[in-house]
């Protein structure tokens, strides 16, 4: 009695979604015919399972990460456990901060491991895995919050780029945050990496103590949260210019600092309608817009 | 009495995947497709719309089955809304999740899609197989916990009963758990392994054929004994003595049945053993089991006595055959009247055959059947027995998934539906444990109006599209208002 994710495509046929549990991938492929199929059957394939692996390793996963080593067995599980790694010695972080990219590189590896692909993205509940072949690019449009769909900055990123993953962190998203950052996107090499990364600057974006803001411990939200009983941000009332500008200016000095330690490539920050991007030469200013029929093809939320 | 207030106040847990998130009230598991509503686990998913694609020819699952799939949005009016992944609320105070109207032929329809959650619900299998499974009543198992009983015998087929209130909640908290999961793998199509009290181990999927004890049952047997010695006996005169069709139910004798005497055919001194019930037809010559015609033997000579010498002659012919023609012996008697076997010639070789062409192929069927109480009833209506009045008086049509279903008369909507005509794991589950299953009411929106429904929830069809999935129809006429 093997469960098995749900498969099927999306409205317009040419993606894909799967589905187990709290895995939920929208995935595209271009290329050959054969070669894209092959690649679609090898993602449902590396997916049936994959959730068991990590439950297996849930309560190891859901624990403070140790910066130096890890006990962990599953690859996906090694991968996010990588992924924190870097910032274990200097906060807490676990393993799970780095789920969501690290099942899309997974997914994506199996991909390309099938078949020679132009292009192809894998994007776990807005944690987004890349390949690009020679020539390819794909445009990606920033929203300025997870639970709605507005799109307010463009990035373009193509083949000569090294960034192969984006991943978006904040107050909205499924999972809970520190800080209080509207959202956090994060280019980096890998989809796992730009996950913590983002978790991480989300997380800085903030102003302890403000009374503007409610925070409850995570436990109280979600018993097994790995975060257990630290405060994470429920309401964010009104803020004062200076407010805003102050919290961003917290989460862009630590993007800073991992853009120069080349943990990420790239970082923009948004916060009650204000924004600040780090390593900017790859974002694109648009005007802010609603999505609609004129938008690109190859447009991914992230 | 019970105070059940605080553990409806407290944490869930969710065991629809490994995750196994626990979820306080008012919250959404990791997934956001599970939530604790009051208590009660319930599913958020998004909706799966039937497209009736009469041409289809019902295939289901666009991406594993046919891979070609165009998922283009529907076009009027072939769309029908499906209760899967409706979700629900428990007990249903608010209204169904999704009420949909939708035009069909004309006539302005009202679909009420709702996901009912079933303590109240089991299978009903049928394995066509002449072979013994197990004695009447007896505890059917899987995982080794009980999940029902053997039933009643139909023709050619061993019937079992699954699931029910009382191995759902009534006994241990796995017997619930492991009943939950197999009436929740058959109902949507998976395949089982049933272990039978004193009797045999079957593997059950719906739509294929029964694996008894790990052997591939292929045919339903074409009568019984009797009627087999009925049908086949013109066939049969003239080229032989004496046929014996071995049944566990009645193994029929030629020259003493009925039709035998018809044609003349003379007695031949064969002594059966077992009970005899009028002539040539014979109760209990052997015990049930796997072997020949559902009995346990493996020599078919075990259930003859001594030839009568007053009557018998060296050198007579006689033929012993299963209801299935699957096994078959051809014999003559030696000058001490001992049957010994020898080759069958080609006439009766060909009757073999016949046999086993007018068999069946055997399958087996799972129906599911749940009872729709009076909280899913309030989710569609204000006044829940008028919509089981609606139902019994013909105006409203009650499908599950989309396929039609018997609805039961007598009192409340209990009704049965064949898993196979729905669409893929149509089927999910609540903790409780009970089973959740599609079901829709589809009325006119004046009917529903006046049978009290909750008019200012509904919703066009096209406000569905954007969360909803698209699927073509499983199946030719089955649409609400177009008859079959």
């Amino acid at each position: 009695m093997t469960r098995l994710p749900q498969i099927a495509w999306l409205a317009d046929g040419r993606r894909l979604h799967l589905q187990d549990g709290p895995i939920d991938l929208i995935i595209e492929a271009k290329g050959n015919e054969l070669e894209v199929r092959a690649a679609y059957q090898a993602a449902a394939r590396r997916l049936t399972g994959l959730l068991d692996e990590l439950c297996d390793e849930l309560a190891e996963l859901r624990l403070a990460a140790d910066p130096l080593q890890s006990s962990m067995k599953g690859v996906v599980a090694r991968r996010m456990h990588a992924a924190v790694a870097p910032f274990a010695g200097d906060c807490f972080i676990t393993p799970m901060a780095a789920v969501a990219g690290a099942v899309a590189d997974e997914i994506l590896g199996a991909m390309r491991e099938a078949a020679q692909l132009d292009r192809a993205y894998v994007n776990n509940g807005g944690d987004i895995a890349l390949h690009l072949g020679l020539g390819e690019a794909f445009k990606i449009g920033l929203m300025d919050r997870p639970d709605t769909d507005g799109v307010l900055r463009m990035l373009s990123i193509d083949a000569d780029d090294p960034v192969r993953g984006v991943a978006t962190s904040g107050r909205h998203g499924r999972s809970f945050s520190l800080g209080i950052a509207d959202a956090v996107t994060v280019l980096a090499r890998t989809a796992s990496q730009a996950d913590a990364a983002a978790t991480i600057i989300a997380n800085a974006v903030d102003l302890p103590a403000h009374p503007a803001i409610t925070r409850v411990p995570a436990s109280d939200l979600q018993p097994d949260s790995d975060l257990g009983a630290r405060l994470v941000t429920r309401e964010v009332g009104t803020l004062s210019d200076s407010d805003i500008t102050r919290a961003l200016e917290t989460g862009a000095a630590q993007a800073r600092r991992l853009l120069e330690a080349g943990l990420i490539e790239a970082a923009v920050l948004r916060l009650s309608g204000a924004i600040v991007t780090v390593g900017a030469k790859r974002i694109d200013d648009v005007e802010l817009r609603r999505i609609g029929e004129s938008e690109p093809r190859n447009l991914i939320h992230a | 009495m019970t105070d059940t207030s605080s553990a409806v106040a407290d944490k869930i847990r969710c065991d629809a995947c490994p995750v196994m998130c626990y979820i306080k009230p008012g919250a959404a598991g990791a997934c956001d497709r599970y939530a604790n509503h009051d208590g009660e686990l319930v599913r958020v998913d998004p909706h799966i719309i039937l497209e009736r694609t009469v041409s289809h020819g019902g295939r289901l699952v666009p991406f594993q089955a046919s891979g070609d799939w165009d998922g283009k949005i529907v076009h009027e009016p072939s769309r029908f809304v499906t209760a899967i992944g409706a979700g629900t609320t428990y007990p249903d105070y608010k209204p169904a999740p999704f009420i949909v109207s939708s035009e069909v032929e004309g006539v302005d329809m009202v679909t009420v899609v709702t996901e009912g959650i079933f303590s109240y619900c089991g299978v009903k299998v049928k394995i066509d197989t002449d072979r013994y499974l197990g004695p009447e009543t007896a505890t059917v198992r899987a995982q080794g916990e009980a999940v029902g009983h053997v039933t009643t015998s139909e023709y050619g087929s061993q019937m079992l009963s699954l699931g029910g209130v009382h191995h759902l909640t009534g006994g241990s908290k796995k017997e619930g758990r492991v009943t939950c999961d197999t009436l929740m793998d058959l109902s949507n199509g998976r395949a089982v392994e049933l272990t039978i009290d004193g009797g045999a181990t079957v593997v059950v999927q719906a739509g294929h054929a029964p694996i008894v004890n790990g052997l591939t049952e292929e045919r339903m047997r074409v009568g019984c004994g009797s009627a087999t010695i009925g049908m086949f006996a013109k066939q049969w005169q003239g080229k032989i003595d004496e046929v014996v069709v071995v049944d566990d139910h009645i193994t029929g004798v030629l020259s003493e049945h009925q039709a035998g005497k018809l044609l003349d055919i003379p007695d031949t001194g064969i002594k059966m053993k077992g009970r005899r019930s009028t002539p040539g037809r014979y109760f209990q010559v052997a015990e049930p089991g796997t072997g020949w015609g559902g009995t346990n033997i493996s020599d078919p000579l075990a259930i003859l006595g001594p030839f009568d010498p007053k009557t018998a002659r060296p050198g007579l012919t006689m033929l012993m055959v299963s209801t299935t023609g699957e096994h078959a012996a051809y014999y003559q008697l030696d000058d001490g009247l001992r049957p010994v076997e020898t080759a069958m010639p080609d006439a009766l070789r060909q009757s073999v055959a016949r046999i086993q062409e007018n068999c069946e192929p055997a399958l087996c069927t799972v129906l599911f059947m749940a009872g729709a109480g009076g909280s899913l009833r309030a989710g569609v209506t204000e006044n829940p027995v008028r919509l089981t009045r609606s139902v019994k008086d013909a105006l409203t049509r009650v499908t599950s998934g989309g396929a039609p279903v018997y609805v039961w008369p007598g009192g409340g909507i209990t009704y049965m539906v064949d898993v196979t005509q729905m669409p893929a794991n149509a089927f999910g589950y609540v903790p409780t444990p009970a089973l959740v299953a599609p079901i829709e009411f589809t009325m006119r929106l004046s009917d529903y109006a006046a049978l009290g429904g909750h008019m200012d929830s509904v919703r066009p069809l096209s406000s569905l599209k954007d969360n909803a999935e698209l699927l073509p129809w499983p199946q030719k006429g089955a649409i609400p208002g177009q008859g079959r």
